[in-house]
Order: C-alpha cells, then sequence, then structure tokens
C-alpha cells in the first residue's frame, strides 16, 4: 500500500492517519489475548504485573499456577477437561452426520420447500443463546436427560449442525455433480459414490464446519449452565464459576492452555480453507 | 405438449415425459429423506419445546385445579354482590381437600398476589374450618373472618378462574391488571424491567455503532493489502474469533480492574492520580469495551467478504473521471459494500442483544442486560413461566429485526465468511 509519490500531502496525512487507526483496532484485538500469557507464570497471587516480572526477574515467574491446575488438591479441572472432550467430540460427530446428510440433500435442485428447511435448520444459530438455552432446559428436563452427557451432547448437536450445514452447502455449490452421474453411469452404488466421489472432494468443507461444532460445543456454557449436574461440569462452566467468585491465576494458567488450543485450530482452519479453495480453483 | 412430443418412449415402452416425472419425483424423495434426521431432530428437540415455551408463559392453571367446584358454581355470578350460599359451600369443599393435602399454602401465596392480606384470611379459615357444621356454609365462613363479606375477595378468586393468563408479558413491560380489570403501570420505584429492555436495546446498539466504526477500516485494509501481509494480519481477527468467550472476558477483567493495566496506562500519562483511579469494570463502561472487542470479529469477516470482490479499478475509474477520493470513497466505494454492513450490523446486534456471559460477568448492576434477567427467573426464582414470556419477548423483537432487515437488504444477500 506504498502510496504514488504525486499523492498530495494532505491525502498522505490522512492515510497514515488510517493506517494508524487500523494499527489501535488491531492492537484493540489481540493484545488482551496476550496479558494472560506472562500473568499466569506469575509467582505472586495478584493478577498484576509486579515490579520483579518488569524488571524480567526469573524469580518473578513460576509454574506453580500449572502445577496448581493438573494435580491441585480437589481441583475440578481434571474432570472438567475430559467431559469437555467427551461432550465436545460427541457432538462435533453428532453435528457432521446429521449437517452434513442434510446439507446433501439441501444442495440437491429436487429439493422442495428449501428456503423453509433451510430457515429452520440455521434457526439455532439465529435465536438468541439465551432463549435456546431455556428452550432445551424445558426439552431436557421433560426428556429426563437434565444433568447428563447425553442430554448435553444433544443440546451441543443442535447448536452445533447449522454450522456444518452452512460450510458444507458452500462447499457443495461449487460441486460438479456430472461427477457423480459418471460415477453412477460407471456401475457404482450411491454409498460407493458418496464414500469415494462426493466426500472426498467435500472433505475440507466436512472439517472446517465440524471445527465450527467443536468450537462451539468446546466453549459454550450458557446451554450447559441451565443443564449440566455437578458430574457434568465442562471447563467454561469451571471457568464461569472461578470468575464470578474470585479471578485466580490458575484459571489463567487454563486460559493460557485453551488460547493455545484455539490457535491450532486456527491453523488447522486456515490451512482447510486454502485446500479447499485450491480444490475449488479459487485462486485470487 | 403437441402430439409429436407424446409419441418418444423409453426403452422401457412408458412415455418420456412420465418416465421423467417419476425420476423427478424419486429424486424429490431422496433429497428430503436426507435433510429428514436433522429436520425431525431439530423440530422435536428444539422447534417444539420454543412453542411449548408459549403455553408455558401462558399458563394459569395452577389455581384453576385447585379450586374446580369453586369455579364451576361462580360461573352463574355476576360479581356485583357477595356470591351465593353455593360457592360458599364449594369453596369450603375445594379448601377443605387442599388443607387436607397440605397444598392450600399455595393457594394462599397465588391469590395473596391478587389482593394483598388474603394469606392471612385464608390461613384463619384454614384453622377454624375443622369445627364447621354442615349446612350454611355462607354464616359460617363470614363468622370465621368478617373479610369474607367483602366481595373484593371474591372477585379476586374469579379473576383466577381463566385457566391463561398474559400476566407475566405485562408484568414484563412492567404493567398490571388491577383490581378492576384494566391495564395499568406498576409504581415508579418498580419498574425495573423497562430499564433493562432500554438498556439491552441501547447497549445493542452502541456496540453495534462502535463494531462497525472500528471494523470498517481494517476490513477495507485487509481487503486491499497484498495477500501476504493480510494474512498475518487477518490471525490477528481470527485468533480472537477462535478463542474462548470465557478466556477474552477473564481477560478484560484483568484489564479492566482497578489496578489493572489500562488504569496503570492512564495514570502513566498522567490522565488520572494513582489514588483516584477510576471504575471501569462492573458498570456500563466494562460492558461496552468488553462486548465490542468479543463481537467485532463478526463485523469483521462478512465486510472482508464483500470488500473482498469489489474491483479497484472501480474508484480509479472514478478518481480518474474528475471524483476526488472522499466523493469516490461515498459515491462507489460505500454503496458496494452495503451488504457486508447489513450482515455485519444484523450479525453483532443479534449477538449483543441476547448476550449474557460477558455483562453478567463484567457488567455488575448497572450493566446486566434481559438475559441475565431471564437466566435469574430461571435458576434463582423459578419463575419459568416469566422466563419463558421474557425470552418469546425477545425473540419476536429478533425476529421483527430479522423482518426489517430482509425488507431493506434481502437475507439472500447476507455474506457469512
Amino acid at each position: 500500500m506504498a502510496l504514488p509519490k504525486y499523492t498530495e500531502p494532505h491525502y498522505r496525512i490522512w492515510h497514515y492517519f488510517y493506517l494508524f487507526v487500523c494499527g489501535c483496532v488491531f492492537f484493540f484485538l489481540i493484545a488482551p489475548l496476550f496479558v494472560i500469557f506472562p500473568l499466569s507464570f506469575n509467582a505472586e497471587e495478584f493478577l498484576v504485573f509486579t515490579d520483579g516480572m518488569m524488571r524480567l526477574d526469573p524469580d518473578a515467574f513460576s509454574t506453580r499456577w500449572y502445577k496448581d491446575m493438573v494435580y491441585g488438591t480437589k481441583n475440578p479441572w481434571g474432570l472438567a477437561a475430559k467431559n469437555s472432550f467427551i461432550i465436545a467430540i460427541f457432538a462435533t460427530i453428532g453435528s457432521i452426520i446429521l449437517g452434513t446428510l442434510a446439507a446433501l440433500g439441501l444442495s440437491s435442485r429436487h429439493m422442495p420447500y428449501k428456503g423453509l428447511i433451510m430457515a429452520i435448520l440455521i434457526s439455532p444459530m439465529i435465536v438468541p443463546l439465551i432463549i435456546s438455552g431455556v428452550a432445551i432446559f424445558f426439552f431436557m428436563a421433560k426428556a429426563g436427560l437434565a444433568a447428563t452427557h447425553l442430554g448435553i451432547i444433544l443440546a451441543h448437536i443442535i447448536l452445533g449442525t447449522p454450522f456444518v450445514v452452512i460450510t458444507v452447502t458452500a462447499t457443495l455449490s461449487g460441486f460438479d455433480h456430472s461427477i457423480t452421474r459418471a460415477a453412477s453411469s460407471l456401475g457404482s452404488n450411491p454409498f460407493n459414490t458418496f464414500m469415494k466421489i462426493t466426500l472426498p472432494l467435500i472433505l475440507p468443507g466436512v472439517i472446517s464446519g465440524g471445527l465450527f461444532a467443536f468450537v462451539t460445543s468446546f466453549d459454550e456454557v450458557v446451554v450447559v449452565l441451565f443443564l449440566a449436574g455437578l458430574d457434568n461440569t465442562t471447563i467454561p462452566v469451571q471457568m464461569w464459576t472461578g470468575l464470578r467468585e474470585q479471578l485466580s491465576p490458575t484459571i489463567l494458567a487454563v486460559a493460557t492452555c485453551l488460547i493455545v488450543l484455539s490457535i491450532l485450530i486456527l491453523l488447522t482452519a486456515e490451512l482447510l480453507r486454502r485446500r479447499s479453495e485450491r480444490l475449488r480453483g479459487i485462486n485470487r | 405438449m403437441s402430439s409429436e412430443t407424446q409419441k418418444i418412449l423409453t426403452t422401457d415402452g412408458i412415455p418420456l415425459e412420465e418416465s421423467l416425472k417419476q425420476a423427478e419425483k424419486k429424486n424429490k424423495i431422496k433429497a428430503f429423506l436426507l435433510v429428514t434426521p436433522l429436520l425431525l431432530f431439530l423440530i422435536i428437540t428444539y422447534i417444539i419445546p420454543i412453542a411449548d415455551m408459549f403455553s408455558r408463559s401462558i399458563d394459569d392453571k395452577m389455581v384453576t385445579n385447585m379450586l374446580p367446584k369453586t369455579y364451576k358454581a361462580m360461573e352463574q355470578w355476576d360479581g356485583k354482590e357477595l356470591p351465593p350460599e353455593e360457592v360458599f359451600e364449594a369453596f369450603y369443599l375445594d379448601y377443605k381437600i387442599l388443607v387436607e393435602n397440605k397444598t392450600a399454602g399455595r393457594l394462599q401465596t397465588q391469590l395473596n398476589y391478587e389482593k394483598n392480606g388474603f394469606k392471612s384470611v385464608l390461613k384463619k379459615l384454614a384453622r377454624k374450618q375443622k369445627k364447621f357444621e354442615e349446612g350454611n356454609y355462607k354464616e359460617q365462613i363470614i363468622k370465621v373472618h368478617k373479610r369474607w363479606r367483602n366481595v373484593d375477595y371474591w372477585r379476586a378468586i374469579k379473576r383466577r378462574a381463566p385457566a391463561y393468563t398474559y400476566s407475566k408479558y405485562l408484568k414484563g413491560v412492567d404493567m398490571y391488571s388491577n383490581e378492576e380489570g384494566k391495564i395499568v403501570q406498576v409504581s415508579e420505584n418498580r419498574r425495573i424491567h423497562r430499564i433493562l429492555w432500554s438498556r439491552t436495546l441501547e447497549v445493542a446498539f452502541f456496540v453495534t455503532l462502535f463494531c462497525f466504526l472500528m471494523a470498517y477500516p481494517i476490513a477495507h485494509l485487509l481487503a486491499t493489502l497484498p495477500m501476504k501481509y493480510s494474512n498475518l494480519l487477518m490471525i490477528c481477527v481470527l485468533l480472537p474469533f477462535w478463542t474462548s468467550l470465557l478466556v477474552r472476558t477473564a481477560s478484560w477483567m484483568i484489564l479492566l480492574q482497578q489496578q489493572g493495566l489500562v488504569n496503570d496506562f492512564f495514570v502513566w500519562i498522567g490522565l488520572v492520580t494513582d489514588d483516584n483511579r477510576p471504575e471501569m469494570m462492573y458498570n456500563k463502561t466494562g460492558t461496552y469495551v468488553a462486548m465490542t472487542q468479543i463481537l467485532l470479529p463478526f463485523m469483521v469477516l462478512p465486510l472482508y467478504s464483500v470488500m473482498k470482490t469489489i474491483s479497484p479499478s472501480l474508484m480509479r475509474a472514478g478518481k480518474s473521471l474528475g471524483a476526488t477520493p472522499g466523493v469516490a470513497f461515498f459515491k462507489i466505494y460505500f454503496p458496494l459494500t452495503i451488504p457486508g454492513i447489513g450482515a455485519g450490523c444484523l450479525l453483532v446486534f443479534i449477538l449483543a442483544i441476547g448476550y449474557y456471559i460477558t455483562p453478567a460477568l463484567v457488567g455488575g448492576a448497572s450493566g446486566t442486560l434481559i438475559s441475565n434477567q431471564i437466566a435469574y427467573h430461571m435458576k434463582s426464582t423459578l419463575d419459568w413461566s416469566f422466563a419463558s414470556a421474557m425470552g418469546l419477548m425477545l425473540l419476536t423483537g429478533v425476529l421483527v429485526i430479522y423482518w426489517i432487515y430482509n425488507k431493506l437488504v434481502g437475507v439472500d444477500n447476507i455474506k457469512l465468511g
């Protein structure tokens, strides 16, 4: 974005002002995340930068909060992490299966009532989460699934499928249906055609939808707060409880782990997006 | 159709048209079957429960079911004078069963909502009615407490006769129907819900505005920079997007606390003195700052995807035809980005209007929103019908926004990511 030489001075000033504003916004977006890193290695129990930390004194840093997170007495994080992963993984699998099937149906040009059905399928994304939480809680309570893993998994499938439906439908929009017809004309049955032809081609969309579903479930707290009993506490619920009671450095240690996890997810999602664009022949 | 086309037959001897129709029908069923599992799942676990919230919000069968004989006897009573003997008798019989089953307390509480002081009157009746003799219940009941002679109490009972009520919705906007059945406002110092509604709208509006003002320049920068720089900067948008909401809220709690970095910075540049650090958390400031940062990616991504499709030669053409950069921007570039602006604003506004976690943690008392109230009634007071009523009011608001948006911009123009 180098300015041409003939640019008039006031536009030049305006341009640098614009870049400055952009810089501030980027800083505003990203900086809060990096406050957590150093503070989670604080040797003290306070959530402020101590003088020692400012001088980069090695004694001011320690990993005691990470040890507390893993080995601490009565610590809830182990159970919470286990529950979170179990729930998120099953919710993701469920969302992927239901969402991909629905997306395949929806992108068929023979699909009747496409608009209405699409509206219903993505409604959990549109309706404010608190309302979804109340409605799902009423259902689970009636079905006797409140405070069970199954109930929470089903709830997260509800919230996760819209993402899969949207990403897979988007991938299928650039899909050449004559390939599957070619496969059938060569004698492949529909199941084989799907597994060998369609699925590999739409896989990037399926996986990125699955990532969305995973993150949605892993990060979801409103619905779980309504549904969870003591045995099904998850990481977000524990963080919520901790943040309400007292902001302790252990929470920051957990938060740091979550940020590392989200960096990994971000990298996966980016790689998939690029691969998908390459496959669809979109070169920008 | 001409007669020639009808003659065309497939190898099976079926007319082509019919065969095509059959194939079409088969395909339709196939497509529908693929959608069915998810559709059924969502309808059963999600759509029906939302509809069920409505019946729950207007349900008022509790009192109706507790006094079945009374309400049957009351059908003939016009409510002008004291009810006849049959009503007294029916009420005595209903109430006796409730006292025996030890469920009279619920009736007492419910009727006390209708008429203050009803509870003590009913409690006295529960104690005395054991000694009642058969017949002439009207006289005996009035003898227990002279307030039974006051027709207002009987009207209060009659008001609870319908099995359905819209009173929860009235309560949601700080109104109620008084003893004459007129809809009036609650006294001024108790109008908390209206404050919450207007605050929710205000916060959602300003958060959307702030997000828009901050997202527009960076989306533009991302869309115009060469790929290798923009990819790097895109991470700044995507990393917060993928990071847990609670992590981001926690980082704001650290930054905004009184001994936090933001206050340190203000002291350092001399904006405030060290012993006079402003409270930035547990109020609206905290809600605004944290929500804007958390929702900003939802504004940047749709804007970016629209701006990416705008050819830079359009602006150049405008400029070469004599437009100043400002005019070129407002006449050419800005109108082309409107679908992105619409999608981003809609997304952020709707997310903001239903926000719960962040306001509850950094909002304090003056920063809580309507969702917090819904959660409070769900979890603390257990007034689920009221929570349902408020949830549906919120949902209606969201749907109205969608409808307006669809009229103005068209939902098809939304581009996500």
